[in-house]
């Protein structure tokens, strides 16, 4: 369970980061390797060339931008859990980060990793679509902008370009009525079904469901019985809102079942 | 011929200079080119924590970590952690049996303890959930820990 050989390169600016991916199709990026060294070992995964990001200053860094929370796509899982910006402006990315994988595991994977990889399990893009984050995203063409809504297309599936980077996730102005449930077998397991819920002021509730499809879901129609509080309608608005895929660990009926547990849950968190 | 590099790293406070195949993982490096075969390799994908060292202080997979990727890096094994509390304490408390998971549990416990040094049974087993044992069944282990922490459990 090794990898098989690829050459290393470790830019030192985005551009030669850019230029190193366009020069070969079969180039990764290499964030924080948690997933993709994984896949590397079990050979699931064979770029020919690995391009290390850690150079990229411009990646790193959690700040106030004027409007939200600008987070770099370097920032650790470790730094979501323990930053004091994060825990003040983003809580429900505190919240998630707590429970994700391990603490050995968090030192060194990034948000932008596991946003670019859009495993169907992750917990980060559903608490980007909850939250209605921005993805900035660099290419060898400019500079362009999406909305997490329209990021994640499917299982590993993102509206990456080939050869495109995530720079960093802007997070709109702080919500606090928050709640975030992951139903696990075990600490750190990858999610059986989870939920990322932020309740804006003067807005329906974005509840995102993780582990349930192949791409995070808003139940949009749940969003809406809970604004007229009535969490047995939620609930039932599931089956609607959801279209669960079967896992070997859950079956598509058990997702559908636990959602709801879960949100009946996760509403009397929201419901304070 | 695969693809090398030349890497500068500190191990165990001493300075390391060696040629590393790019591929090879940090914890392949510590034990292969360095002899330091306290850490051990188990899963090779993230999972089970044998492999479990120091980087720049803080605890990581050596199995999700090139060697080129410590270039430049402080890394620390068990062989060159002060781990010697909670070493004794595993001894009394029978928190070892083959010894595999060792290392992993004593780097990744001191972690814990570092970051709270009063955890809770609950908190300690959720901290070291990433830690696999298939000897001892796990609660001597936590007990060890705890006795550390200066909180005595049955």
């Amino acid at each position: 369970m090794k990898p098989a050989p690829f050459d290393y390169l470790r830019p030192e600016d985005l551009d030669a980061a850019l230029a190193a991916l366009a020069a070969d199709p079969e180039a990764a990026a290499l964030a924080g390797g948690q997933s993709l060294l994984a896949m590397m070992n079990m050979r699931a995964a064979r770029p020919t060339t690995l391009v290390d990001l850690s150079g990229l200053s411009e990646l790193r860094g959690v700040a106030e931008d004027g409007v939200g929370l600008r987070i770099g796509a370097l920032t650790t899982h470790a730094t979501l859990e323990t930053d004091p910006l994060i825990a003040a402006r983003a809580p429900l990315l505190q919240c998630a980060a707590r429970e994700l994988a391990h603490p050995a595991i968090r030192n060194r994977g990034a948000i932008g990793g596991s946003l670019a990889l859009a495993d169907p399990a992750a917990e980060l893009p559903a608490v980007a679509v909850a939250l209605n984050g921005t993805l900035e995203i660099a290419g060898q063409d400019g500079r362009r902008e999406i909305a997490a809504d329209d990021f994640f297309l499917g299982a590993y599936e993102t509206a990456l370009a080939p050869g495109e980077l995530i720079v960093a996730i802007r997070i709109p102005s702080t919500v606090k009525r928050v709640a975030y449930r992951k139903l696990a077998r075990r600490h750190g397991d990858y999610a059986m079904v989870g939920l990322a819920a932020a309740w804006p002021k003067d807005d329906s509730p974005r509840i995102a469901f993780f582990a349930v499809s192949d791409a995070p879901t808003l139940a949009v129609r749940a969003g809406r019985a809970l604004v007229a509080g009535d969490v047995d309608a939620a609930v039932a608005a599931l089956a609607d809102d959801l279209s669960p895929i079967d896992h070997p660990d859950c079956d598509a009926a058990t997702k559908l079942h636990l959602a709801g547990v879960l949100l009946r849950r996760a509403y009397l968190e929201l419901g304070e | 011929m695969e693809p090398e590099a030349t890497i500068r790293l500190t191990v165990n406070g001493e300075a390391v200079q060696a040629r590393t195949p790019v591929r090879q993982s940090l914890v392949d490096f510590l034990r292969e080119e360095l002899d330091l075969t306290g850490s051990h390799v188990g899963c090779e994908h993230g999972v089970c924590g044998a492999c479990t060292l120091l980087l720049n202080g803080e605890i990581v997979r050596g199995c999700l970590t090139l060697a080129v990727q410590a270039e430049g890096a402080d890394v620390t094994t068990v062989e060159g952690a002060d781990l010697k509390s909670l070493q004794e304490a595993f001894v009394e408390r029978n928190a070892l049996q083959c010894g595999f998971c060792t290392p992993g549990m004593l780097l990744t416990a001191d972690a814990l303890l570092k970051r709270n040094p009063t955890p809770t049974r609950k908190e300690a087993r959720a901290f070291l959930s990433g830690n696999y044992c298939r000897c001892t069944g796990y609660h001597a282990i936590v007990d060890a820990v705890l006795a550390v922490a200066g909180r005595e459990t049955s």
